[in-house]
């Protein structure tokens, strides 16, 4: 059996343990990866940062725990600079199993503020979090004539015209944008049915998988930035001078993307020797 | 108390690390702690699901109309949210063979208003408005520098070529040959490059979800540290 | 009766909800209000066919003695225990133990789950992303030069960066907006066909 052979025929826990190894290894290295924002992702970051002290930004955290490594980033930056800019946050979740996840990041993020900026952002005045609902699409229409027509309470039980920050909130015309956290087709729930119905003016923050397939509803104005992946979530955390796991994350990215290259080339490598190999025995045939 | 509060924390993260070892483990070959938890999150995400639909949606957008709320004692101004409950409770004879067919009256409503709703909107947000970005939104600037210091109004005609020939490679009523197949042939390669910029993307998606439950591993250590 | 009343229903409220759209009037508003709450509430029954679809799969595994019987045992168990748990004499919600259970024995499973991932698309990368021909070639060029993005590559970065943009806002951009076009105008014909009765399947045999 030739080399090339073997590396055609390498047992996949070969490659499984190869990239664990290389996952594992920059947790326990300190060096820093340079992080430059894109036009796309700074946007989003202007858009928040040109509000102003009350005004209302509705943040839909449309995720569940298996894209959190990729979201929840964006979430707690995102939320923390909402808070730091005294912004009303109005939060929900449209993803099935996301609700107490997203409560407990909205906790954490009113923590941070409490121990790192002095103050704690206070549920009904500061923000409100009306919970989960399913069928995107009618809860975006719902929502668009009426935040009560789907959300009657929020996610605690609370009657929405009894939450001070939601007195005179009716729907979207109320609030300076939407910006949505999104791992799955809930994102086209949102240009469709936020922005193409009722105009919202609406931003994505979405898994790596997505991201690429966007780009069109950028160039078309119907959304103005997109935070895409994990890297769209340093980009974002390092414009709010706020790193966190994504931008830490960024060490095991570059190692695990080196070393992913690294497979292909030498699965072409092999696969080209051998098919340069086995052609002349296909000739003599 | 502070102790066991901790105490009792540390467990339940532990608990959490053994079962990402459990599943961890498929990865050598697939065995039973891999299919226990397997299957008890199934089991866990149907239960949450099913609490969170009965607080959240059931009470909050019925029950709450129906009776005054907390309790079971009916509200009669709001009684006619009696109707969209009965054609709720409809849908549920799906699974009776004889009576099936009644689940289909707030099934039909349910389509004919979910495609009342889609037609226009799919055709503004998926058709009219990429038109025009195609067009209108493109700026055709030939004064700007662009990618590679080519003019920007270039590229913006090589994506209305791009986008036209993607569409023509679709369009299967017509035989791909000749000029009309040269364009399909021109349109399979610019997808292909929007499928690589996917999987580029795709990558980066899955090994952040790998990084995510090493700093979970992370953290536990640190909690037990 | 069985058929043709869902066939007109299906019709009338297609027609009236498509129409809508271009009526803007308070009226109009109001009854767009109406349907978007009713309907709400008729798709949460829905919902529940799928928790009963989910108890009567396990149970007929478990009442059959199917393959992996046990297994089933271990999703009823904690489906229902999760259930009990959540009930309000235990803090609905907001009790101790079934926000214990979603935090720690929910997230860490449903996280590995899409974190094993990881593992199957580097196998893919090395076994099956191969440059066999001009149009693989220029795939496999494209989520290389992508994917070299996330490298600090020093003086390269910057070209890098630089391609990396313009593949996604002209190529990219080109290819997802044909793409886009193509679903849209297939969204839109199959909810005319479903308006006008000639897409039936939902209405099931007899």
């Amino acid at each position: 059996m030739t080399l090339h052979d073997r590396l055609l025929a390498l047992d996949r826990r070969w490659v499984f343990g190869v990239l664990a190894v290389f996952v594992i290894i920059p947790v326990f290295l300190k060096f820093s990866v340079p992080i430059t924002p894109v036009k796309e992702v700074r946007e989003i970051y202007d858009f928040v940062e040109g509000l102003r002290p009350g005004d209302h930004i509705l943040l839909s955290l449309d995720y569940d725990p298996g894209s959190m490594p990729e979201l929840h980033p964006v979430a707690y930056a995102m939320l923390e600079q909402c808070f730091v800019k005294k912004l009303k946050v109005i939060t929900l979740t449209l993803s099935t199993t996301g609700a107490q996840m997203v409560e407990e990041a909205i906790k954490d993020v009113a923590d941070s503020c409490r121990i790192y900026h002095g103050f704690t952002p206070q549920r009904g005045i500061d923000y409100v979090f009306l919970g989960y609902k399913p069928y995107p699409g009618l809860i975006i229409l719902g929502m668009g004539m009426n935040f009560r027509i789907p959300f009657p309470q929020d996610y605690y039980g609370t009657i929405l015209d009894s939450i001070p920050m939601m007195r005179g909130i009716k729907n979207y015309d109320n609030v300076k944008g939407v910006i949505n956290l999104s791992a799955g087709n809930v994102s086209d729930y949102w240009v469709a049915d936020g922005n193409a119905r009722y105009g919202v003016k609406l931003a994505l923050a979405m898994t790596g998988v997505m991201a690429a397939d966007y780009y069109p509803y950028y160039q078309s104005k119907q959304i103005f930035g997109i935070i895409g992946g994990m890297k769209g979530a340093a980009e974002y955390e390092t414009l709010c001078k706020n790193p966190g796991k994504a931008t830490d994350a960024m060490r095991a990215q570059v190692f695990a993307h080196v070393v992913i290259i690294i497979f292909i080339i030498i699965g072409n490598v092999a696969y080209f020797v051998g098919r340069r190999k086995n052609a002349p025995t296909q000739e003599s045939r | 108390m502070e102790q066991t509060a901790s105490m009792s924390t540390q467990i339940w993260t532990t608990v959490g690390i053994f079962l990402t070892f459990c599943l961890f483990s498929f990865l050598y070959k697939d065995n039973p702690f891999y299919k226990f938890a397997e299957h008890l999150v199934v089991g866990v995400s149907v239960g949450y699901w099913a609490i969170l639909l009965y607080y959240t949606n059931l009470r909050q957008n019925l029950l709450d109309h129906l009776f005054q709320p907390g309790t079971w004692t009916p509200k009669f101004d709001e009684l006619y949210y009696i109707i969209p409950a009965l054609l709720g409770i409809a849908m549920w004879t799906r699974f009776s063979k004889k009576y099936s067919w009644i689940s289909r009256y707030p099934l039909a409503l349910f389509l004919g208003i979910s495609s009342g709703i889609a037609i226009p909107v799919t055709m503004k947000n998926n058709v009219l408005s990429q038109l025009r970005g195609t067009v209108v939104g493109l700026g055709f600037d030939w004064s700007t520098s662009g990618f590679l210091g080519v003019p920007q109004g270039f590229w913006d005609v090589v994506v209305v070529v791009g986008t036209i020939s993607s569409l023509i490679y679709f369009f299967f009523s017509k035989e791909h040959k000749g000029a009309w197949g040269g364009a399909a042939k021109l349109g399979i390669y610019t997808l292909m490059i929007g499928f690589g910029a996917t999987f580029g993307y795709t990558v980066m998606a899955r090994i952040s979800l790998l990084i995510g439950r090493i700093q979970a591993i992370q953290d536990w250590w640190k909690l037990l540290g | 009766m069985k058929r043709q009343i869902p066939l007109v229903l299906v019709f009338i409220f297609g027609v009236l909800l498509a129409i809508q759209y271009f009526i803007p009037s308070e009226p109009s508003q109001k009854g767009y209000e109406f349907v978007l709450d009713w309907i709400t509430i008729i798709g949460i029954f829905a919902m529940v066919l799928g928790i009963w679809s989910q108890i009567h799969v396990g149970y007929y595994k478990i009442r059959h003695r199917a393959e992996d019987w046990k297994y089933s045992v271990v999703t009823m168990v904690s489906m229902f225990g999760m259930i009990f748990l959540g009930l309000s004499p235990f803090g609905g919600l907001q009790g101790t133990t079934f926000r214990l259970i979603y935090t720690n024995i929910f997230i860490p499973i449903q996280a590995t789950i899409f974190a094993l991932l990881a593992f199957y698309i580097a196998s893919a990368s090395y076994r099956a992303f191969r440059a066999r021909s001009a149009v693989s070639t220029v795939l496999l060029v494209a989520a290389l030069l992508l994917m070299l993005r996330v490298i600090p590559m020093g003086p390269l970065a910057d070209p890098i960066n630089k391609i990396g943009s313009w593949m996604l806002l002209v190529p990219n951009l080109a290819a997802k907006r044909a793409i886009l076009i193509g679903v849209g105008l297939g969204g839109v014909a199959t909810a005319l066909k479903i308006v006008l009765g000639i897409e039936r399947s939902y209405l099931g045999k007899d």
